[in-house]
C-alpha cells in the first residue's frame, strides 16, 4: 500500500510553473528584444539603468521601443536600484532597474539589500558575459547570482534566449506576490543575441512557492475573543498594512473596537496622524506614549510588521505582560522575535476584513487618556524644546514642522538616514497614504535622492520632497544629473549641520563626546545644484525659512533648498540600543 | 561527533527542493549568516522526479530551530523543510577505509575487526584494500579507531542520510499547504 502511494507521488505533483495564456508572440526575435517585450507585457512603463558591455544588446533593443518604454539614465547603478524602489513604493508594483555585468551589477547590491529588508518589489536585470566565458574571470565578469543570493527573494541566470520570457514572468510574479521583495535576472550576452520565437505568458503559480495563506477562521476567532476581552488593547501597524492596502480596514477596526494605533517607521502614513485613535510612532526615536505603553497593554495586535530591534528594544523586556496577536503574511516572521499567542498568517487586509465583524464596539477612555498623559510629557520635555527658537539657526524639527504645515501633510516625503530622517518622520504630519519613503531596515545613506526621483516619476501629480542630511546627500549627489536631464520636479531639502549628526549624537551620549570623523567640510551645495541647472537657495537664518519654503513649494520645476540647521541638535525621545522600550529617554 | 554546547540539540533537517542550480548556496547561506556550522550535508534525488532532498545536520538551540527551518522554507524553490531530533528518524552514514594490503598478511586481527564490526571488503588491489561500513557516526569511528594501529591510509565518511519515522507523505504535506494557500 505504502509503495503504491509513494509511486503515485511522482505523478501527483503538478508542473513546476503554471503559466497563463500567451499575451504577446513574435517570431524570430533576439533575446534582447524579448527582454523589452517581456517588460512591456508586464505593464512596465519605465526602467532605471545604466548601459555597459554585457547589456548592450538590450540597450539596442530599448532604442527601438523608446516611445513605449522610457529609460532613465542614472549616474550610478545604486541610484537605479533606489529609484526603482521609490517608484515601487508609490506605484504599488515592481520597479525595474538594469545594469551591465561586473561593476554595474555590484553597484546595484546596496539597493537590492535595501529592497530585501524593506520588502520592496523590484526586478533587477543584469547583463552577463557570454555563456562560454562564465567562470573564466572574463572582463567584467562577476558572480552576481552568488553575490545577490542572500539579498534577493529569488534570482536566476539566463543562458539561452528561450528562457527569457518565463524567467521574467516568474521574476515579476515572485517580486510582487506574498511578501514582496527584490529579484534579479542575470542574462548572458549570448542569450541576448540569440534569435528565437517569442511567446509571453504570465506566471500564475510556482509549485514550491506559497505566497499567501487563506485566512484561518479559527485563529481569527481566537484573536477576536482576546481583543473583545481586552482591557488595554494596542494596535501596531507596519508596512504590511500599506502593501496590502489595508489602511481603511485599520481605521475601521480602530474606530469600532476603540483601540489606539501606533505605527512603525515604514508604517507611517498608513493612518492619518490626525485620527483620534492614532497615538504615534514606535521605536528608538518614536513617541513616548507608544513606546512606554507597549509595556502596559494587555493585548498587542501587530499587523504587517516584524518586531525589528529598533521597535522592540531589549526583547526580554518587551511587552512581556501582553498577549500578542501577530497578523503577518510571512510565516517566517511568526515567533521570530516575539512569541505570539495567536498567529494569523495572512494578508493584512484579508485578515482584518475577517476580524472586523467579530469585534465588539468598545471604548477605553482611561487607557486612551494614558496616551494623552504621555503626549503631554513628551510635548513639554521634547517637542516644545525642539520647536523653541532658542538657537541662532533653526532646528531640524522647526523646519519639518513648518514644511508639514505648508503642505498640510499631503506631500510624499522621501528621507535618507540619520537625524533628519527621525525628525522628518516624527514631525511631518502625514495625512495621505503612500507618502513615506525611507530606508528603514538597512538604513542606507544615499537612498533618498534617487528614491525621490523614482517616486516623482511614479506619481508625477503629487508633491515629492526629498529631505536629506548633508552626509547622505553626498553619497548619491550625482543623481542631480537625472533631475536635470529629465526635468523631474523633485523638491530637495538638505538639512545641513556640517556634521554626521546621528553618529555625533551617539558619540555625545555613549562615547564621551569623542567626535571621531563626524565633522564634515562641505562644498557650496547651492552652487553645485545650480551647476546642475536646478534653482537653488540657502537659508541661513530662521527668518528666511518660511519664504524659502514657499519658493520651493511654488516652484514648477525641481528646486534645491539648503537649510543651515543647529549644529549640535539631538533627537529625543531615544530608546538607547539594548535598552527596554520603557527605558526611553526624554533628554 | 561534534560536542553539544549549553542547551544545544542536534537536529537533522530534511529539505525538499526543486532540482535547481544555486539552491545549495541559498540554503547553506541561511546557516552561514547565523554562524551555524553544518556538521553534515547530503544532497540526493528523491522518489519524486525533479525534486531533491537535502539532509543537513546542525547543532542549535531548541528555540531557534523552528525559526531557521522557516527561513529555509521561505526560499521560493524550497517545497518543504522538516526538522527532527535523532529519536524521530532512522539514519545512517557510510564510511570507507583504505588499508595497506600487507596489514592483512600474517595475522587475522584485521579480518576479525571487520567481522566484529559488520563491515565488508569491497575492493582488493595489490597495494590496498577498501573496507566499507555503514552505521552511525559512533560506529564508523569505532571501526576507524580499531583499524588505526594497522595503518589506515585514507578514511572518508559520508554525510548523514535519514528517513523520518512519521508516516505522512511529502505529497500530503504539500496538498495541505496548497489547500491553505492563495495564489
Amino acid at each position: 500500500m505504502l509503495l503504491q502511494q509513494e509511486a503515485e507521488t511522482s505523478t501527483a505533483f503538478h508542473t513546476q510553473t503554471l503559466m497563463g495564456e500567451c499575451v504577446i508572440a513574435k517570431k524570430g526575435i533576439s533575446g534582447a528584444e524579448a527582454v523589452v517585450l517581456s517588460l512591456l507585457a508586464e505593464g512596465v512603463e519605465c526602467v532605471f539603468g545604466y548601459p555597459g558591455g554585457a547589456i548592450m544588446p538590450v540597450y539596442d533593443a530599448l532604442y527601438d521601443y523608446r516611445d513605449r518604454l522610457q529609460h532613465f539614465l542614472v549616474r550610478h547603478e545604486q541610484g537605479a536600484a533606489h529609484a526603482a524602489q521609490g517608484y515601487a513604493r508609490v506605484q504599488r508594483r515592481a520597479g525595474v532597474c538594469m545594469a551591465t555585468s561586473g561593476p554595474g551589477a555590484t553597484n546595484l547590491i546596496t539597493g537590492i539589500a535595501d529592497a530585501m529588508i524593506d520588502s520592496t518589489p523590484i526586478v533587477c536585470i543584469t547583463g552577463q558575459v557570454g555563456k562560454h566565458l562564465l567562470g573564466t574571470d572574463a572582463f567584467q565578469e562577476t558572480d552576481v547570482i552568488g553575490i545577490s543570493m542572500p539579498i534577493t527573494k529569488w534570482n536566476y541566470q539566463v543562458t539561452r534566449a528561450e528562457e527569457i520570457p518565463e524567467a521574467i514572468a516568474k521574476a515579476f510574479y515572485i517580486a510582487q506576490s506574498g511578501r514582496p521583495g527584490p529579484v534579479l535576472i542575470d542574462i548572458t550576452k549570448n542569450a541576448q543575441t540569440e534569435i528565437f520565437d517569442f511567446q509571453y505568458r504570465k506566471c500564475l503559480k510556482i509549485r514550491s512557492y506559497f505566497p499567501k495563506r487563506k485566512v484561518d477562521i479559527d485563529a481569527i476567532q481566537r484573536a477576536a475573543e482576546l481583543i473583545n476581552r481586552a482591557e488595554r488593547p494596542f494596535m501596531l501597524i507596519g508596512q504590511g498594512v500599506i502593501l496590502s492596502g489595508a489602511q481603511d480596514d485599520v481605521k475601521e477596526m480602530a474606530e469600532k473596537a476603540g483601540i489606539p494605533v501606533a505605527s512603525t517607521l515604514l508604517g507611517l502614513s498608513a493612518m492619518s496622524v490626525h485620527h483620534p485613535q492614532y497615538v504615534g510612532y514606535l521605536g528608538m526615536h518614536g513617541n513616548y506614549g507608544p513606546n512606554v505603553l507597549t509595556n502596559q497593554c494587555d493585548v498587542l495586535i501587530a499587523i504587517g510588521m516584524r518586531f525589528d530591534d529598533r521597535v522592540t528594544g531589549r526583547l526580554d523586556s518587551y511587552a512581556k505582560q501582553a498577549k500578542v496577536i501577530h497578523i503577518e503574511i510571512d510565516p517566517a516572521e511568526i515567533d521570530k522575535n516575539v512569541k505570539t499567542e495567536v498567529a494569523i498568517v495572512a494578508d493584512a487586509k484579508e485578515a482584518l476584513q475577517a476580524l472586523l465583524p467579530l469585534l465588539e464596539i468598545k471604548r477605553y477612555p482611561e487607557w486612551m487618556a494614558k496616551f494623552k498623559e504621555c503626549d503631554a510629557i513628551e510635548r513639554e520635555k521634547v517637542i516644545l524644546k525642539d520647536f523653541a527658537p532658542t538657537t541662532p539657526l533653526p532646528k531640524m524639527a522647526e523646519v519639518i514642522h513648518m514644511l508639514s504645515q505648508k503642505t498640510k501633510g499631503k506631500a510624499i516625503i522621501a528621507t535618507d538616514v540619520g537625524q533628519h530622517q527621525m525628525m522628518a518622520t516624527r514631525y511631518y504630519q502625514f495625512d495621505e497614504p503612500y507618502s513615506n519613503i525611507t530606508s528603514g531596515g538597512l538604513g542606507t545613506m544615499g537612498f533618498c535622492l534617487p528614491a525621490a526621483i523614482g517616486a516623482k516619476i511614479g506619481k508625477p501629480n503629487r508633491e515629492v520632497i526629498a529631505i536629506i542630511g548633508d552626509g547622505g546627500f553626498q553619497m548619491t549627489i550625482q543623481e542631480l544629473g537625472v533631475i536635470m536631464q529629465y526635468n523631474i520636479p523633485v523638491k530637495i531639502m538638505v538639512l545641513n549641520n556640517n556634521f554626521l549628526g546621528m553618529v555625533r549624537q551617539w558619540q555625545q551620549l555613549f562615547f564621551d563626546r569623542r567626535y571621531s570623523s563626524v565633522d564634515m567640510q562641505n562644498p557650496d551645495f547651492v552652487k553645485l545644484a545650480e551647476a546642475y541647472r536646478i534653482p537653488a537657495r540657502r537659508v541661513e537664518t530662521r527668518e528666511q525659512l518660511s519664504d524659502a519654503l514657499d519658493e520651493m513649494l511654488h516652484s514648477q520645476s525641481a528646486f534645491f533648498l539648503e537649510v543651515m540647521v543647529e549644529k549640535e541638535d539631538n533627537v529625543f525621545p531615544m530608546v538607547p540600543a539594548g535598552a527596554a522600550v520603557a527605558e526611553i529617554r526624554l533628554e | 561527533m561534534q560536542a553539544l554546547e549549553g542547551n544545544q540539540q542536534r537536529y537533522t533537517i530534511s529539505i525538499f527542493t526543486e532540482d535547481k542550480v544555486g539552491l545549495l548556496s541559498r540554503i547553506t547561506g541561511i546557516f552561514t549568516r547565523r554562524k551555524i556550522n553544518v556538521d553534515s550535508l547530503t544532497v540526493s534525488e528523491t522518489e519524486n522526479k525533479g525534486i531533491s532532498r537535502f539532509t543537513v545536520v546542525i547543532r542549535t538551540l531548541p528555540e531557534r530551530i523552528g525559526v531557521i527551518v522557516r527561513q529555509i522554507e521561505k526560499q521560493v524553490e524550497v517545497l518543504k523543510a522538516f526538522y527532527y531530533t535523532d529519536e524521530q528518524i532512522v539514519y545512517q552514514e557510510l564510511a570507507l577505509y583504505k588499508m595497506p594490503t600487507e596489514a592483512f598478511a600474517g595475522s587475522q586481527a584485521v579480518e576479525k575487526i571487520i567481522r566484529d564490526n559488520y563491515a565488508r571488503v569491497i575492493t582488493i588491489e595489490p597495494e590496498f584494500i577498501v573496507i566499507e561500513k555503514t552505521g552511525h557516526e559512533e560506529e564508523t569511528t569505532k571501526l576507524f579507531n580499531e583499524l588505526k594501529p594497522y595503518g589506515v591510509l585514507s578514511f572518508v565518511r559520508s554525510g548523514r542520510i535519514a528517513i523520518a519515522k512519521p508516516m505522512k507523505l511529502l505529497k500530503v504535506h504539500l496538498e495541505e499547504l496548497e489547500n491553505i494557500s492563495e495564489f
